[in-house]
């Protein structure tokens, strides 16, 4: 590999990673601006913070993305393993193709479309839009990428630790909750973090199924903004990209660290 | 606990004693996964306190048959008996057998002294019996030091010692053990050969072990079944499967063997005669019996032969000169392999008695590669 960076290396890094980051660096530092007006810079400060912090509205907002989030990302973690150990361990059932096209197939398909299907369904069932619907809808669109997660652990699972449990008198379901959960918590917990980081900041899904009362708190950033861009939202969109950085940066080393101890583990037992 | 006498170790022998109940039977056994049949209608008894070995290529069937001791694989047709209990169809965890695996399986969430006592917690055991029987698997397998260890803390040896020492720590009927030393260096394997043995040994305990090394089943097992594509060849005591081979293949896979094709000539007092295609003439000492003019195969172990610059035998019979191909020295031994006049390669090994020798045999050299009529045997097939 070449050590050293070539000038053409260092112009698309820069170019590239400016196009990723320079909106969001631009509003992070306008949430510091001491200016009422967004695009002119009036000196540092952070009462934005605080404004945006005693705006009850927003707070409300905040708060039931966090329960939401929480919720969803909870039961999506149990499903979306559930339906992982099913696609890796039972590589013979009928219909398996389908089975994992369907579970990937919100991976990949317009947020608009899951919104309004869910919609659909909601009002055909005659079920009231609010809170729930919105976990509901969650839990739907994350399973999927928790079951990913999930799944590209158990791959690489020894399936003859559950084998050796068995072998040692353990039931079935004793070596699951035994030997197979607790080695395979890491990646459940990235699985959880990501599925609560995706709850957080959906705008789409949300907004089609949410009622009376169930605002999240990017459903509330948005509505705002199209009467005009407030330095209270950027203070409150930095918040929310900081925590989904922290979110996805516990997920990734959860993941890193356990890749590091099993690729040891495994070139010790070459050695 | 003791270690058998001499005169006790020549007695064992429960598989020639008809009054003798089998510990693991298979009757009729079959697997088939798909199309492809990995064990073909076997049947096979295994004594108890006996040390079996099943020796074989990769995708014989011998991991296969063990599994179905196990009970992590059912037999598509015929029945596994365990102890007078018909166990086909019994669930891995109620089995009274336990399998030491080839990966080891330590459970890495677990220390050392933690993976031990699982199965016994399984059993319910009470808390100090448990302690109690850790401590007692810690000193059998030297592992004392290492029972707060997480196993990604320790060596091959050290793990495949945990691993023992946790399907041990059940006190199973049988122990089977799924290449159990495969992953150690050569070294240390020759030593646990050895441990295993004496282990076995003192425990009392059958161990059935599956591996495709020959010399390791050789080395510590009391019996040898070598099985080829899911039929068992031969059964036989590691000495009878070197000596007395039933056929070619099982010759041939335990060990190293020349095979020189002719045609019995004359089969009187025990003594055949055969004639190769190039007209050289073997004699060998034999008690098969084997019709006049029967293609058979003379097969006789590197060992076995003889390589000289004169031809020692008179007559005429027993010899064949050759040219040196290559040599290969090996330490304790040298290998020669001779290309005959007829332009086959016979190998030949000979000690190396002495450090310095004046005129070794050397490359291109002619020599005589010779045996007496006790030096190897015939087969039929």
């Amino acid at each position: 590999m070449n050590r050293t960076w070539s000038p053409y290396n260092k112009i698309s890094v820069t170019l590239g990673l400016a196009f990723l980051y320079l909106p969001i660096i631009l509003l992070i530092v306008y949430s510091f601006n001491a200016s009422k007006l967004v695009t002119v810079w009036g000196g540092f400060s952070t009462k934005w913070y605080a404004a945006a912090f005693a705006n009850q509205a927003l707070m409300d907002a905040a708060w039931v993305t966090v329960r939401v989030a929480l919720i969803s990302a909870t039961i999506a973690t149990v499903f979306g393993t559930l339906a992982a150990i099913a696609l890796v361990r039972y590589t013979k059932f009928r219909g398996r193709l389908l089975f994992s096209g369907m579970i990937y197939a919100p991976l990949v398909m317009p947020e608009v479309i899951t919104g309004l299907s869910l919609l659909l369904l909601f009002v055909a069932a005659g079920i009231d839009r609010g809170f729930w619907t919105i976990v509901i809808a969650h839990i739907t669109f994350t399973m999927c990428f928790v079951a990913v997660v999930v799944q590209s652990r158990l791959i690489t699972f020894d399936t003859s630790l559950e084998e050796a449990a068995q072998d040692l008198g353990c039931t079935p379901l004793n070596t699951f909750f035994t030997i197979t959960l607790p080695i395979i918590a890491p990646s459940i917990f990235a699985g959880w973090v990501l599925a609560f980081t995706l709850s957080l900041d959906d705008l789409v899904i949300a907004q089609f199924n949410s009622g009376p009362g169930a605002t999240t708190l990017p459903m509330k950033i948005f509505s705002q903004v199209r009467l005009g861009v407030t330095p209270e939202i950027n203070a409150i969109c930095s918040v929310l990209v900081a925590l989904v950085t922290v979110g996805l940066i516990i997920s990734s080393l959860s993941l890193k660290r356990n890749e590091i101890k099993r690729a040891r583990e495994a070139e010790a037992m070459r050695a | 606990m003791t270690k058998p006498t001499a005169a006790e170790r020549e007695k064992f022998e429960p598989w020639n004693d008809p009054t003798a109940r089998p510990l693991v039977e298979f009757r009729n056994v079959t697997k088939n996964f798909g199309s492809f049949t990995a064990v073909d209608d076997l049947s096979l008894s295994i004594y108890e306190r006996e040390f079996f070995a099943l020796l074989g290529p990769s995708g014989c069937g011998k991991t296969t048959l063990m599994r179905m001791v196990a009970g992590f694989c059912e037999p598509s047709e015929g029945e596994v008996w365990l102890a007078g209990e018909n166990i086909t169809h019994m669930p891995p965890y109620q089995r009274p057998v336990n399998m030491m695996f080839q990966s080891y399986a330590l459970f890495p969430h677990m220390n050392i002294e933690q993976n031990i006592a699982f199965g016994l917690k399984q059993e319910k055991m009470a808390k100090s019996e448990i302690a109690d029987r850790v401590g007692e698997m810690l000193t059998l397998t030297k592992m004392q030091d290492f029972a707060k260890r997480k196993p990604d803390q320790l060596s091959g040896g050290q793990k495949q010692r945990a691993a023992l020492a946790r399907s041990l720590a059940k006190q199973p009927k049988v122990l089977l053990l799924d290449e159990p030393l495969g992953a150690l260096d050569r070294k240390l394997r020759e030593e646990t050969q050895f441990e295993l043995m004496d282990l076995q040994e003192r425990l009392g305990i059958t161990f059935m072990i599956v591996t495709h090394d020959q010399e390791e089943a050789m080395t510590v097992a009391d019996r040898i079944a070598v099985m080829e594509q899911g039929k068992l060849i031969q059964i036989a005591s590691p000495r009878d499967i070197y000596e007395h081979p039933g056929n070619r293949y099982v010759a041939d896979f335990v060990g190293d063997i020349n095979f020189i094709e002719g045609i019995a000539q004359s089969t009187n007092d025990e003594l055949i005669k055969i004639e190769t295609a190039d007209g050289l003439i073997v004699e060998c000492n034999s008690a098969a019996s084997i019709d006049k003019n029967q293609q058979v195969w003379f097969a006789a172990r590197p060992e076995k032969l003889t390589v000289s610059r004169e031809n020692p035998v008179v007559t005429g019979s027993n010899a064949v000169e050759g040219e040196v191909w290559d040599i290969a020295y090996l330490g304790d031994m040298s290998c020669y392999n001779i290309r005959t006049d007829a332009g086959k390669i016979l190998k030949v090994t000979q000690l190396n008695h002495s450090r310095t020798s004046d005129a070794p045999i050397t490359w291109e050299e002619r020599v005589w590669v010779s045996w007496t009529n006790d030096a190897g045997m015939v087969l039929t097939s």
